[in-house]
């Protein structure tokens, strides 16, 4: 999934300074079950806010509202939601970056009368697994090559420090990354896991140059599947 | 010949060959450079001019690579994979060749997180294996990487690093002859303290017969303080430091440590020529360059060969 973290108050609060209506808007998916930008995070958030206004003798107006999907029209379609964001100001919304720029792309095609302002409260920082309660690490970067079916199952692009396509650094110590001790050596990890699985041969052929033309670096992608369109 | 330089003729020879490592100033001072090289000259073979290295910015390594053979030093040529794509990497290739420079080493990188830019974006376009390869494509088929004829003579020794006491232990081997597999002339391990690890390492090199495929340079860096044995073993990753080498280094006595330092890296030298597959010693005296010459001559390693 999705990875996100709030934003701190004060960066939140002065993005929103000014303006008397302000919506604020969740995002029902990945951002919930990584709780930063859910139907509870979007609670506290409004009550934060409003405890801020008052103290500062400030009026305005918040209201709260969470889309299950900000990343998708269908689950934006939604009069009472679109009647919400015409009357705001500001919307802040919870989602990822792609929630936040889809919102911000849709409401301003469907909405004619205004242009609609749309503000991150979150940073969205990787694809993810959820490692444990609270605790969610880096999985894939998207690079659009996937090569897990040589390295057991563990990315190396993602999960070494440096990207490494033909096995570990010279920082690779006690099965932990020399960039951080918390981190597991990728390629520790892949050698352990084909070593168990019988395949450690695979690491004897040279891995050649990466094209990484299908990743971020050969522009932003985009995916058309003329099978499924209607 | 692959590259025409000193180093490789000297241990195409069979000559016991030993490089020293200058680390380029902080800035423009030409002079920081020549007083080094002049420190080393005539008591190493060739010198490798790091690259940005601990990722802190430094004078390139192609341009104090120039200032050295300006000098009359033979440099080899640091590269590393974490701040240049291929194509900055094959473009300075070429000005490095056209500078005269023969010898390069081909490496990964420190993470810029250990140096003093830890905010900036790394590239690691390519590897330091994909990098070995890319610069045997450029010599042997006088092409770059998209096939593309190079215009000119290109010649390059292409050498690589090895760290025998980084983790998995066992795997190190391997990953060397991969090194190997991609084409690497020469090897430059990592700093030596632990012989006795050093020693099974180098027995399953030549076991795999990968010393008869590339020569291997064993990295030896004097312990010039207590303060810094103890810190190298507790922060560097994949510097082993034994016990009873620090507590020698302690036990010398005040204002001795340094000489104890010198004496034991000696030792080790000597050590080191005797172990099968050992073909040279990489002395990196890291701001401690002027004290190369003693150490050389201590150590029994001077005069050194001639072409």
């Amino acid at each position: 999934m999705i990875v996100g973290e709030r934003k701190p108050f004060s960066e939140i609060l002065s993005m929103v300074e000014g303006y008397s209506k302000i919506l604020i808007l969740g995002c029902g998916s990945c951002v919930t079950v990584c709780m930063a930008g859910g139907e509870e995070e979007v609670r506290i958030l409004g009550s934060q806010l409003r405890m801020a206004f008052r103290r500062n003798g400030n009026n305005a107006e918040v209201t709260e509202l969470v889309a299950l999907r900000q990343c998708d029209d269908e689950y934006m379609e939604d009069a009472p939601l679109l009647e919400k964001v015409k009357e705001a100001d500001i919307v802040v919304s919870m989602a990822c970056g792609v929630g936040v720029q889809h919102a911000s792309t849709f409401f301003n095609r469907v909405i004619d009368d205004k242009t609609i302002r749309v503000v991150p409260a979150l940073n969205t920082t990787f694809m993810g697994a959820n490692i444990d309660v609270g605790e969610w690490h880096e999985r894939c970067l998207g690079c659009g090559d996937c090569v897990l079916e040589k390295t057991g199952g563990i990315c190396p692009i993602t999960r070494c420090a440096k990207s490494l396509l033909n096995g570990p650094c010279g920082g690779s110590f006690n099965g932990k990354c020399e960039v951080n001790k918390d981190t597991d050596c990728a390629w520790h990890l892949i050698i352990e896991r084909l070593d168990a699985l019988g395949e450690l041969d695979n690491l004897k052929a040279l891995e050649m140059y990466k094209d990484w033309r299908p990743s971020h670096s050969g522009g932003p992608r985009k995916t058309v599947r003329e099978d499924i369109r209607i | 010949m692959k590259s025409g330089s000193n180093l490789e003729r000297f241990l195409e020879r069979g000559e016991f060959v030993v490089t020293g490592e200058l680390g380029p100033p902080k800035g423009t001072d030409v002079d920081v450079v020549k007083e080094k090289a002049a420190m080393l000259k005539d008591s190493v073979d060739a010198v490798n001019i790091t690259d940005n290295q601990s990722a802190t910015v430094r004078m390139s390594s192609i341009a104090a690579s120039k200032i050295l053979i300006d000098e009359g030093l033979e440099p080899t040529m640091q590269m590393v994979a974490r701040d240049r794509n291929r194509i900055a990497m094959m473009a300075d290739l070429f000005g490095a060749a056209a500078f005269g420079i023969r010898n390069m080493l081909c490496l990964s990188g420190d993470h810029q997180v250990f140096g003093n830019h830890p905010e900036a974006k790394n590239v690691f376009d390519i590897d330091s294996i994909q990098m070995i390869h890319m610069v045997k494509t450029m010599r042997d088929e006088h092409k770059v990487i998209c096939e593309d004829e190079i215009e000119g003579e290109f010649t390059m020794f292409i050498g690589a690093a090895c760290n025998p006491f980084a983790d998995p232990a066992w795997y190190r081997p391997h990953r060397l002859a991969k090194k190997v597999e991609a084409g690497v002339d020469f090897i430059q391990t990592q700093c030596i303290y632990d012989m006795n690890r050093f020693r099974a390492f180098m027995k399953h090199v030549v076991d795999m017969g990968l010393h008869e495929k590339c020569k291997i340079l064993a990295g030896v860096t004097p312990l010039k303080s207590v303060g810094m044995a103890r810190y190298m073993a507790a922060n560097v990753s994949g510097i082993i430091i034994p016990d009873d080498m620090i507590n020698r280094l302690r036990d010398a006595g005040k204002g001795k440590v340094a000489a104890e330092g010198i004496k034991i890296l000696c030792e080790q030298m000597q050590e080191l020529r005797d172990i099968e597959g050992v073909a040279g010693i990489h002395l990196m005296a890291i701001e401690w360059e002027h004290r190369v010459p003693e150490i050389m001559k201590m150590a029994g390693f001077l005069p050194r060969p001639t072409v």
